[in-house]
């Protein structure tokens, strides 16, 4: 057992970390650092996807005949660590890490050779149907029927929830097309075009004071039926494998190291008046880096048994629950750290564009916010009481 | 990067495993606790026939040469059975110790003793005045013409009374009479001026407080070179804390184990324990700990020969974060066996007080938790 890279893992960061380098620029550094809620704006993200994609890397779990770089477990594990590290935008995931993989593992061959090149070029920008106000935790009672007209689904109902739907051009969704005895039967998987008629999407606020997620409504909307991704009515097993790229998919504990360090470079300027000091503060830094040492050992058991062939097992509910968790105590110790400079409320985005000075020092502008977007990290993608469900159910055998 | 463990680690596991399964039943359990001992000397012989007395010593003093890892793999398997043995003292400890810190003779005299069997050990290193802090050392060793008097008081003392050597950590007074370095000590059993009050201790096994008055040792008992012994100290507990960590992991892998079997044949209102939601939900909380706690003990154990800060810090964020798992898993694990859970007919109640045991030794999670934001730079010891 050993904890150490090989020489060419060690290359190969050495390659991330220069191509980082030279193609990271100081505005997309910038704005990351500046935004507070979960995904880059387009703009920022989309230039980094475009930067990725061109040395080949713009899908790192994606296999290689439909343009993934062929990586080892390790490789990834390294790629995603050198970009925690960097500070790099945070991609929109729906199309990489969500769509994509469903349409490699149960699309046509003609919506592999359409969508598949889009989304590694960035020139498609997707967003996820899934959740309606109806359907929350229990996504499987969803509402949004699509009825069959001859070559055409006709859409009625509403997505809620869906984030950047007011920048995407595409969505997958999960509509109803017909009633089973279960209510997970009857449902497919179909990708719109959002520029179609009858579409219609109505922003809404987050207490973070960000606008990332929205409503979407469907009146009469005509999808080629040419659009339905695999078989009709199995859209529920499509769609939980998906759920299950976005609970296992990518490095967590990277990312949540970078976020603590952060807070504790705050916490140890002049800019908090050296929040450091205050010893409540720097033990609770450390209860939290502890909690971030294990997650990452958990992470790197999965990754050896994935580079061994092995299968990790049900590990991703727990890693999901802990990864929210732990985000969210980063979150509430960088609202700590801060203290009175938390008060002042700026309420233009994005931080990194404003065209006014702000009340506070700009490095503080997205502690609040992203304390109060986070709050969602216990609720998306399956809330932590979904995910204890799950955790019993198939960790436990209860 | 690889965490799988290699075809030797395999089957240790397994022998340990399989052993532990048939040797520490519940009835040899019953049985330990009244042993004025506190272990069987038959068990530790056959220990030492299956090579673990060995297991970390160097191949030049007669063991196998094994790490942290093979530490973790028998002390997991030791939780699991709640095994009372001192070996954490014997071999964990004092072998590392006499490694450390021994001159080459001293080496040869006793690590091969240790390896076949024929010597056990303690460490009596804390005093209740120091709390958990490694550095305070009231107890003093004065030289004399021919060798050093020892005086002063130690608690906690794992495995003393049955120990053939007591290693003792003393402050040397400097040649003005003011204290020095800290230097260790082999102290043979029954040595003049020792007083063992010895006791059953909390979890299964023995402990002892210790009393030095002008006790006389030759100038031989003197482990090393007189040079501060702190360093090596800091070494093989911050060591000792990895393997407890991995003994602990067993511990409350066997109360998960447990209480999920408990809760799905235990039927109120008609139906099994475990088809409340409530009591899945708090299943999974206690699943989700005791895999963070396997992640920290492993982690600790392959950090056990890294600079001393990371090891530090690997060590005391493994013993804090831990000791947190596992109060809850203990509290959980009895919480949902009712009443039960608080009898002596069960044997829930003796892996959780193996547990709060485990989190007490050496420091608790809030002791450690500032010994990590120290080692940060965040604030001072």
């Amino acid at each position: 057992m050993d904890l150490t890279f090989s020489a060419e893992e060690r290359a190969f960061e050495q390659e991330v970390r220069d191509y980082i380098a030279e193609s990271l620029t100081p505005e997309m550094k910038r704005a990351t650092a500046l935004t507070p809620s979960v995904f880059s704006d387009p703009d920022i993200g989309m230039a980094w996807q475009r930067a990725l994609h061109r040395k080949g890397w713009g899908a790192p779990g994606w296999p290689v005949e439909h343009g993934g770089p062929d990586w080892t477990p390790a490789q990834r594990w390294i790629f995603e660590a050198e970009c925690a590290r960097a500070g790099v935008p945070n991609v929109n995931v729906m199309g990489v890490k969500m769509v994509g993989p469903v349409i490699i593992g149960f699309g046509s061959p003609e919506q592999k050779n359409f969508y598949l090149p889009r989304i590694l070029s960035g020139e498609d920008y997707w967003c996820q149907g899934y959740s309606e106000p109806g359907s929350g935790s229990d996504l499987s009672s969803l509402k949004t029927r699509a009825v069959r007209d001859g070559d055409d689904y006709i859409i009625n109902g509403t997505k809620i929830w869906t984030t950047h739907a007011h920048h995407a051009n595409r969505m997958f969704a999960l509509v109803r097309t017909s009633d089973g005895e279960r209510q997970q039967d009857g449902i497919s998987f179909i990708l719109i075009d959002m520029k179609t008629p009858g579409i219609t999407t109505r922003p809404i606020l987050t207490i973070g004071g960000d606008h990332e997620v929205n409503q979407v409504f469907f009146d009469d909307v005509r999808v080629p039926v040419a659009n339905r991704v695999g078989e009709e009515g199995k859209g529920w097993t499509y769609g939980k494998y998906l759920l299950e790229f976005e609970r296992g998919s990518g490095i967590a504990s990277a990312k949540l190291r970078e976020a603590l360090k952060t807070i504790t470079d705050l916490a140890g300027s002049e800019v908090t008046g050296r929040a450091i000091e205050d010893p409540d503060i720097a033990i609770r830094m450390s209860e939290v880096e502890v909690d971030i040492d294990a997650l990452e050992m958990t992470e790197l058991r999965v990754l050896s048994a994935l580079q061994t062939g092995q299968n990790p097992g049900a590990v991703s509910s727990l890693i999901k629950l802990r990864v929210s968790e732990i985000r969210q105590a980063v979150t509430r110790l960088g609202v700590d750290v801060i203290g009175q400079d938390g008060l002042a409320v700026e309420p233009a985005r994005p931080f990194y564009r404003l065209n006014h000075e702000p009340a506070i020092p700009e490095e503080l502008l997205p502690v609040v916010p992203e304390y109060l977007n986070g709050r969602a990290y216990t609720i998306f993608g399956g809330s932590s009481e979904i995910q204890r469900d799950i955790i019993a159910k198939m960790v436990l055998g209860l | 990067m690889d965490l799988t463990l290699s075809d030797e680690q395999r089957l240790l596991r397994e022998s340990a495993d399989r052993f532990v399964a048939e040797t520490f039943t519940s009835d040899h359990r019953k049985k330990a606790a009244n042993d004025p001992l506190g272990y069987s000397p038959a068990i530790w012989k056959q220990f030492a026939e299956l090579g673990w007395l060995a297991l970390p010593i160097s191949e030049a003093h007669g063991g196998l040469g094994g790490g942290a890892i093979e530490i973790g793999l028998l002390m997991e398997a030791f939780g699991r059975g709640l095994v009372s043995e001192p070996f954490l003292s014997t071999v964990v400890i004092g072998a590392a110790l006499i490694a450390e810190r021994g001159t080459e003779a001293q080496k040869q005299a006793i690590l091969p003793r240790i390896a076949e069997g024929g010597l056990t050990l303690a460490f009596a290193h804390s005093e209740r005045a120091a709390r958990f802090d490694l550095t305070h050392v009231d107890t003093t060793a004065a030289k004399t013409t021919d060798g050093w008097r020892l005086n002063g008081s130690k608690i906690a003392v794992l495995d003393g009374a049955a120990a053939d050597q007591i290693i003792v950590s003393a402050r040397v007074a400097n040649a003005n009479g003011a204290s020095g370095k800290l230097a260790l000590f082999l102290v043979p059993a029954g040595t003049p001026g020792v007083t063992l009050r010895d006791f059953a201790r909390l979890g299964g096994g023995r402990g002892c407080n210790l009393d030095l008055r002008d006790v006389q040792l030759p100038a031989n008992a003197l482990l090393g070179d007189g040079s501060d012994a702190l360093p090596a100290i800091e070494t093989v507990v911050d060591r000792a804390m990895a393997a407890l960590g991995a003994e602990a992991v067993g511990i409350m892998q066997t109360l998960l184990d447990t209480t999920l079997e408990y809760t799905k044949i235990r039927k109120q209102f008609g139906r099994p324990l475990s088809a409340n939601q409530v009591i899945r939900h708090r299943l999974a909380d206690v699943a989700m700990q005791v895999d963070e706690a396997r992640s920290m003990a492993l982690r600790a154990a392959l950090m056990a020969n890294a600079e001393p800060v990371a090891r530090g810090r690997a060590a005391s964020g493994a013993k804090a974060k831990i000791g947190k798992c596992a109060r809850f898993v203990a509290e959980q694990a009895v919480q949902l066996h009712g009443a039960m859970g608080v009898t002596e007919e069960l044997d829930i109640g003796a892996y959780f007080k193996r547990l709060l045991a485990f989190d007490t030794l050496f420091g608790g999670s809030a002791h450690h938790y500032r010994r990590h934001a120290a080692l940060s730079g965040r604030v001072h010891a």
